[in-house]
């Protein structure tokens, strides 16, 4: 679909237009503190809810005894798997295989067992620790590859392969001159979101019940709510609250049902708040990742084939896993012209936490890989970084090894040669001790710095993918008060902290062209916005919002019409003594469902960046300092140009801390760091300034040529950043994040599994 | 439970606390002021940071038996009304706000920054705010507000505080 430019001639002009750069409308709010996220709701009377979770990664419970616990003061409610009321597993996306609460198994360290509601805090956690229970523990399976070979144990009824996916592209016998091999590590990574789960949950006179809740994606969260409590949706209401960042976390549920059942049980207002060490075992994180690579290339740097088996790490349930997979497969190749591929990309089972979405999900993964594999192959036919990766990349009309031809969007090698003409920072003449890696703490003089440069170019869908059915409805309503002509626009999209509201309402202003526009809360009384992931709100929500705003319009020009009038020249206020009220529920255009040989297409649309970055590395102490990230990024059109750089910005410091800070350790099944002491995410003094040219070659099919902008600012910068640490100490550095010992030692992390690559990684063999 | 009076925001106030009750909770919970945000309650975020007798700290380090007698500043009482102070207004028109759970410790920590140093450097300011923990923003607009502060106060003067 094309879309017609906004329309010119309103009389005033109107501010808060698309392409202004706009403060958003909760900044007053949240600058005052007074905005309310769902940590600070609060209700007279409410009770509390605690969570007792899984101290194995894998048992069987012999024995629940709650009688002790529900008989301490203040305790209203106690309840475990027998207490849920409806269906008693849940699961993102129909993949329902985790329990509500534990079904007579543990499947990792921090699985809920039970739930308590109390009248204080402390009560309901002095409760759970009052619940006897007697686990059998049983033999876990923590390595991904393991737990996905024929002999290994099953995990779960559903067995341990969560997603498989397999594609074929060319001629996969394909040879060539030169061929670079590389086994790659990928950690895992949290979304560190600074607002925890929480919610309040308050029941309702009918029996139902409202929840207001920190979340991503309110109508996947009433889907999989309504049949575990056993109600009907109409009697489940689920209403947005602030949300403190969500980064992808929040995709899945974490209080939601759990809050309800506490409520539906006690007939009172409760709320959850998760702590920080509970919120990092309480919801999903990034999946972690076995990468074996294989490029060929001619003597000139053209690329022949790619060859790749990635094994991703799922934790002990489903979540997200299978859009992870699928994206990590589709997207292993890069944005390059590639004619021939075999990528075979599996999703594992494992007793390890959970993992799910996170900002770039499944493209972070074989970005970091692909990318060090392309610097290899520019080394061994003697081209830089840039020269490879210009002489490589897509343009319009090449297709992806999907097959999927490129649409609406600048050239891979004007991205790049845009990002690399950006100004060098100036080199450092040392310098202020407080400018060397590791800061004051650096007890040398700098004698072992060494200046690294390093690129990366990556790629990612836009919208949900592969046949699913993905829309977004927008209620927009125009009337007349005292004050003049208003709109209100209700959505059920999720505003986490990325902007979209402030792009309703830009969106609203100029198809409307009248400066008073509201948004009504998002909740369920409204259509599915679906999730705020993927980069699609700006596109889908934005794109009902847009129609039901043309659909007001062209109301409005029928009552001036009728009237005699010309629209341009009348108060609108004159034809609106009833109001103009239109629902539009926008689909993008079909994608084609994967096929076997994962030929098709199977995507709306694609984004793209590159980055520099630009690091000094200690040799001597292995710390790293990041001086400058230059990035280019073709949004389609900066709908909200201040909101495009805070994403941008945003982004790189989450690829940053993922390069050289970023994980969570977790040996046995049992995260080891999980708290903001331990889990180190960049400061303002690890963060380098970041210099941005923002392109905007529209795509046809987005509101007014935009793209996504969240998730691409994240899948290569983490992977320039390696590059420029292997520049400056010569490492091979297969692994992120890049740890101190890795640069000084140039320790190994092979996994010991031997894994053509391209084979099937579930007939891998060791040694 | 221990009695305390305390002077918050101008207000004096007096409440029970339980012993081992933190300043946090006891503002948050008990004296009905949320904008101190609770993300790691361990003093490692800064999104609880208020002025206690004028001296910027994390309000979740603080026993809130311990501050009987004296004064706390939050993020609640910067605004004057519906008038923004230099600093508030100063971060929503750079982008300094997304999510926004870090923006009140920061902007407090803005504050004691610039009534210490009046025209920080870059490398004061990214000093002083080390203790904030942003993940949405990557700090670039929060530098860029704090800068625009300085200069706004710079110009019209510090607000007679």
């Amino acid at each position: 679909m094309t879309l017609a430019p906004p329309r010119p001639g309103a009389r005033v002009k109107v501010r808060g237009v698309i392409g202004e750069p706009a403060p958003r409308e909760d900044a007053v709010p949240k600058v005052k503190g007074e905005f309310q996220y769902a940590s600070d709701l609060w209700r007279e009377g409410m009770l509390h809810g605690a969570t007792l979770r899984s101290p194995y990664p894998f048992a069987r419970i012999r024995k629940v005894d709650v009688s002790a616990a529900a008989k301490l003061p203040g305790v209203r409610a106690v309840l475990t798997q027998d207490d849920v009321p409806g269906k008693k597993t849940y699961g993102l996306m129909d993949r329902d295989d985790q329990p509500v609460l534990a079904d007579g198994y543990v499947r990792f360290v921090g699985e809920p067992v039970a739930v308590v509601a109390a009248d204080t805090i402390e009560q309901a956690r002095a409760a759970t620790k009052a619940i006897v229970l007697e686990y059998e523990v049983l033999e876990p399976t923590f390595d991904p590859i393991a737990a996905i070979q024929p002999s290994a144990a099953k995990l779960h009824p559903k067995g341990n392969v969560l997603e498989r996916v397999r594609i074929l592209h060319g001629d996969p016998a394909a040879k060539a001159d030169v061929v670079v091999e590389g086994e790659y590590e990928f950690a895992m990574q949290d979304q560190a979101a600074l607002g925890p789960e929480a919610g309040l949950a308050i029941p309702r006179e009918d029996g139902g019940v409202t929840l207001h809740v920190a979340t991503q994606w309110l109508h996947e969260d009433l889907d999989q709510l309504a049949p575990c409590l056993g109600l009907p949706e109409s009697k489940v209401r689920i209403v947005l609250s602030g949300v403190g960042g969500a980064f992808g976390a929040r995709e899945d549920t974490s209080i939601q049902i759990h809050a309800c059942l506490l409520a539906l049980k006690t007939r009172r207002a409760v709320r959850m708040t998760y702590g920080r060490e509970e919120s990092f075992f309480g919801h999903v994180h990034r999946h972690p990742a076995r990468l074996f690579y294989a490029h060929g290339a001619t003597k000139k740097g053209e690329l022949v084939f790619v060859r790749a088996t990635i094994v991703l790490d799922g934790g002990a349930y489903a979540s997200s896993s299978s859009a992870v997979v699928a994206n990590a497969g589709s997207f292993a190749a890069g944005p390059y012209r590639v004619p021939n591929a075999v990528v075979d990309c599996v999703g594992a089972r494992t007793n390890n936490p959970p993992t799910g979405a996170m900002r770039g999900f499944g493209a972070v993964q074989s970005c970091f890989a692909y990318e060090a594999q392309m610097d290899k192959l520019a080394k061994a036919c003697g081209l830089d970084a840039v020269e490879i990766r210009m002489r490589n990349g897509l343009v319009e009309g090449d297709a992806i090894i999907t097959s999927q031809p490129l649409v609406g969007s600048a050239p891979i090698a004007e991205i790049v040669r845009r990002c690399a003409s950006l100004p060098l920072p100036e080199t450092a003449a040392h310098r202020d001790q407080s400018e060397l890696p590791g800061g004051h703490a650096n007890v040398t003089r700098g004698e072992g710095v060494v200046r690294g440069v390093g690129y990366a170019v990556g790629f990612k869908n836009v919208c949900y993918s592969n046949g699913f059915d993905d829309f977004a409805t927008a209620r927009v309503r125009l009337f007349a008060d005292a004050e003049g002509p208003l709109a209100r626009v209700h959505t059920a999209a999720a505003e986490v902290g990325q902007g979209i509201n402030t792009v309703q309402l830009q969106i609203a202003r100029t198809e409307l062209g009248i400066e008073r526009v509201e948004l009504e809360t998002a909740d369920t009384n409204v259509g599915s916005a679906g999730s705020s992931s993927a980069s699609r709100q700006t596109w889908m929500t934005g794109h009902a919002v847009l129609q039901a705003c043309r659909e007001v319009r062209q109301e409005l020009v029928r009552r001036a019409e009728r009237e005699g009038l010309t629209l341009d020249r009348t108060d609108l206020a004159d034809l609106l003594d009833r109001p103009i009220e239109k629902t539009v529920t926008y689909r993008h255009q079909d994608t084609e469902k994967r096929r076997p040989d994962g030929q098709s297409r199977g995507h709306v649309a694609f984004m793209f960046a590159a980055h520099r970055a630009v690091v000094d590395v200690d040799v001597e102490t292995g710390l790293v300092k990041v001086v400058q990230v230059a990035t280019a990024q073709d949004v389609g059109k900066a709908i909200n140009p201040l909101g495009v750089i805070g994403q941008i910005e945003g982004g790189i410091a989450q690829g940053v801390g993922l390069a050289v800070m970023e994980e969570l350790i977790v040996e046995k099944g049992r995260i080891r760091n999980a708290s903001f002491t331990d889990y180190l995410i960049p400061t303002i003094l690890d963060m380098p300034p970041v210099i941005a040219d923002v392109i905007e070659h529209p795509h046809p099919d987005g509101p007014y040529g935009a793209k996504g902008v969240g998730e691409a600012p994240t899948i290569s910068s983490t992977a320039a950043v390696v590059a420029a640490i292997r520049a400056a100490t010569n490492r091979d550095l297969e692994r992120v994040p890049v740890r101190p010992d890795d640069i000084v030692f140039g320790t190994s992390s092979r996994s010991g599994w031997r894994i053509a690559p391209g084979d099937d990684p579930r007939r891998a063999v060791r040694g | 439970m221990t009695r305390i009076t305390v002077t918050v925001n101008g207000a004096r106030e007096e409440t029970a606390v339980e012993a081992h009750e933190s300043l946090l909770t006891t503002l948050r919970e008990r004296l009905g002021l949320p904008g101190s945000k609770n993300a790691c309650e361990q003093g490692e975020c800064g999104s609880c940071s208020v002025l206690l007798d004028d001296v910027l700290v994390c309000a979740c380090l603080v026993l809130a038996a311990s501050v009987d007698g004296r004064e706390v500043r939050t993020v609640e009482s910067l605004a004057d009304g519906s008038a923004l102070d230099p600093v508030q207004r100063a971060f929503v028109e750079t982008g300094a706000v997304q999510c926004g759970f870090c923006t009140p410790g920061l902007v407090v920590a803005t504050h004691a920054l610039l009534r210490e140093n009046p025209e920080p450097s870059l490398a004061e300011i990214r000093e002083a705010l080390s203790g904030n923990l942003c993940r949405c923003t990557g700090y670039g607009q929060i530098v860029e507000a704090v800068q625009r502060a300085a200069k706004t106060m710079y110009l019209h003067g510090l607000d007679d505080e």
